[in-house]
């Protein structure tokens, strides 16, 4: 299986384990990622770029699908963000024709023409749907049992729901429970796992944002959870890197591990945690590995 | 033509959630009623079916049942929903319990029943009405179909409350505005008869829960049921107070920035986002963000200050020139 890979900005930024941990995962599944295809493609414009122009926004999607196109391969992202603020584009370049030529028009002095036939998917999405779960066990090493993990998608990869195309793909609802329950790990139910982490707001109110912070991750712990999994890496440096500033909000350490999806699995197909860089998470991932029996 | 009456009921099995304000201990005390209605009940029939035959205790706001008057916002499995336009079979399509709330963010004034109070405080603060410059010798203000179609999105709006239910900001800052409030703030910064719009603009742009306050994590798009899609509203409001000159705040310099740096390099330049969000004189906050950087300079992933260009970035760059020049 072959994907035209858009690893997005901040696996290659502040989250390079996010990167790593991918890489090393892609090798144990079968999937090869073409890097070549995306090398010259922009960031999505993450949603703020949209909030000061939406057609901009929706030009460079669109330019970076008309990259994918000419690769000729299906588009994997690891990176909620990336697949909610592609789906959303792609959803309206695809609605409105004249929308889509008006478009295509900036893309001509590249050469390059969208002709909308770009369905981007997150590597959570290709597990549960085209890896399939019974191939994920098959390369499972060590069953995670024992581990209790919440699950949080965020917002970007559950809403709006009728762009991400949930009703046409009914799993993508639970997909993130699939693979927890698939790696032999409990799943750790809570109502936040779908809701805001607050970092679109991180630099605008911070208050609010590590509030949010605050209330997800310290729920999450008095429901039993040992640490929490994500899809999304901008979820993750909010959940992560401002979990000491949520604490004190909750007088309290709350001190629960953020892991990235492709890091839970690797640690299930015996990959080296170091390999997946989980020593350089802000909250000490050593607790959760030594309660599956890894060596930090 | 003979009908089986009794095949065409299905069995439902409800949770709803109870609150008597004269009753402190009910705050946590939830009620399970197994009822057979018609196969083509919305949620509505099946607890107006429980308030008649099985509890009339049960509190519950209703008027129009059509999806047209707003009154009977309710949270159906975590979701705000109007339960006159939600069918039992939609959020039960194998006979799975259905768990009924009131509203998020609203106060409880009996079971299902929330107060609006606080909903309408939202409204107010946006002057939710047309202030013309002049007023017309005779006759009445004119505008065009063409202008007024723009505006149909916000003005679907029922007032049900939903979006604000779910809306994840106000659940940790009351203060916040709301999705409905801006939703009508934006109605009345595009109606062509209004002459406030750049007064309208700098209230939403300065006051503390304005507009960059909204986490843009479209709950509120996802439980409107009119169509309104607040927050996309939102970030036209944004949109329209960058484009007037508003760009002395958090919001509009993190967008700016943003925009700069995928202009420059096709990446955001996660290093001076924060500062250049921040402002570069702002010691204050720009200090407040030396923890969190140190935390990550320790743990050896923190942002390189040098930003590499994608390849073949001048045709990035020559997209962002083009929409500058037609701007």
């Amino acid at each position: 299986m072959k994907f035209a890979f858009y690893p997005g900005c901040v696996s290659r930024g502040a989250c390079p384990e996010l990167f790593d941990s991918t890489i090393a995962v892609c090798e144990k599944l079968g999937i090869e990622l073409d890097y070549k295809s995306m090398e010259s493609a922009s960031c999505t414009g993450s949603g703020i770029l949209q909030e000061k122009n939406l057609k901009l926004g929706d030009t460079l999607n669109a330019r970076n699908f008309a990259l994918a196109e000419k690769s000729g391969l299906p588009l994997l992202t690891i990176c909620s963000t990336c697949q909610g603020v592609m789906s959303q584009a792609n959803a309206r370049l695809l609605a409105d024709k004249e929308y889509l030529n008006e478009i295509n028009q900036e893309l001509k002095t590249e050469g390059l023409e969208y002709k909308g036939t770009i369905d981007p998917k997150h590597l959570l999405w290709v597990l549960v749907e085209d890896i399939g779960i019974d191939k994920l066990k098959s390369l499972i090493v060590q069953k995670l049992e024992g581990l209790k993990l919440a699950p949080f998608y965020g917002c970007y990869i559950v809403r709006p729901s009728a762009a991400l195309k949930f009703q046409e793909n009914p799993r993508r609802s639970t997909s993130l429970e699939e693979i927890i329950e698939a790696v032999g790990a409990t799943v750790v139910d809570f109502p936040g796992k779908t809701q805001c982490c607050g970092f679109p707001i991180l630099m605008i109110n911070q208050k609010n944002a590590v509030n949010m912070v605050a209330n997800h991750t310290s729920t999450a712990k008095n429901e039993g959870a040992d640490a929490m999994v994500t899809p999304c890496p901008l979820c993750h440096l909010n959940l992560d890197a401002y979990q000491p500033e949520a604490s004190k909000t909750k007088n309290e350490p709350i001190n629960l591990p953020i892991i990235h999806l492709p890091q839970l699995l690797g640690l299930a197909m015996g990959i080296a945690p170091e390999k997946m860089k989980l020593n350089k998470h802000i909250i000490s991932t050593k607790t959760m590995l030594s309660e599956i029996g890894v060596s930090p | 033509m003979g009908t089986n009456k009794e095949s065409l009921l299905m069995n439902v099995n409800l949770k709803v959630k109870r609150f008597d304000p004269e009753d402190p201990e009910s705050q946590t005390l939830w009620q399970e009623y197994k009822i057979d209605v018609h196969q083509d009940s919305t949620v509505l029939d099946a607890l107006i079916h429980v308030r008649e035959h099985e509890d009339t205790s049960l509190a519950l706001r209703c008027a129009c049942r059509a999806s047209i008057c707003g009154s009977c916002g309710m949270k159906v499995n975590g979701s705000a929903k109007l339960v006159c336009k939600t069918r039992v079979t939609e959020v039960s399509p194998n006979g799975e319990q259905i768990v009924v709330e009131p509203m998020g963010n609203h106060p409880v004034v009996k079971d299902l029943v929330v107060s609006l109070d606080t909903f309408f405080d939202q409204i107010k603060r946006v002057e939710p009405y047309v202030q013309p410059d002049h007023v017309p010798e005779k006759g009445e203000y004119i505008a065009s179909n063409e202008s007024m179609e723009n505006l149909l999105t916000s003005m679907n709006c029922i007032m049900c409350g939903c979006c604000v239910s779910d809306c994840t900001v106000l659940e940790v800052d009351d203060n916040f505005i709301g999705p409905a409030a801006l939703a009508k703030a934006w109605r009345f910064v595009e109606d062509p008869r209004d002459s406030k719009t750049s007064d309208r603009l700098k209230n939403l742009n300065d006051q503390d829960g304005g507009i960059w306050d909204c986490t843009r994590c479209m709950q509120c798009v996802e439980v409107c049921p009119k169509g309104v899609d607040p927050m996309d509203r939102i970030m036209e409001l944004r949109e329209s107070a960058i484009n007037s000159g508003l760009t002395n705040s958090f919001g509009a310099r993190h967008a700016n920035s943003v925009n700069k740096s995928i202009k420059h390099s096709g990446r955001i330049d996660e290093f001076r986002l924060p500062i250049e969000s921040k402002g570069y004189f702002n010691i204050k906050e720009i200090l407040g963000l030396l923890l969190p950087g140190l935390r990550m300079l320790i743990k050896k992933r923190s942002p390189s200050p040098i930003h590499h260009k994608n390849p073949n970035q001048s045709k990035v760059k020559n997209i962002f020139k083009n929409f500058e020049d037609n701007k």
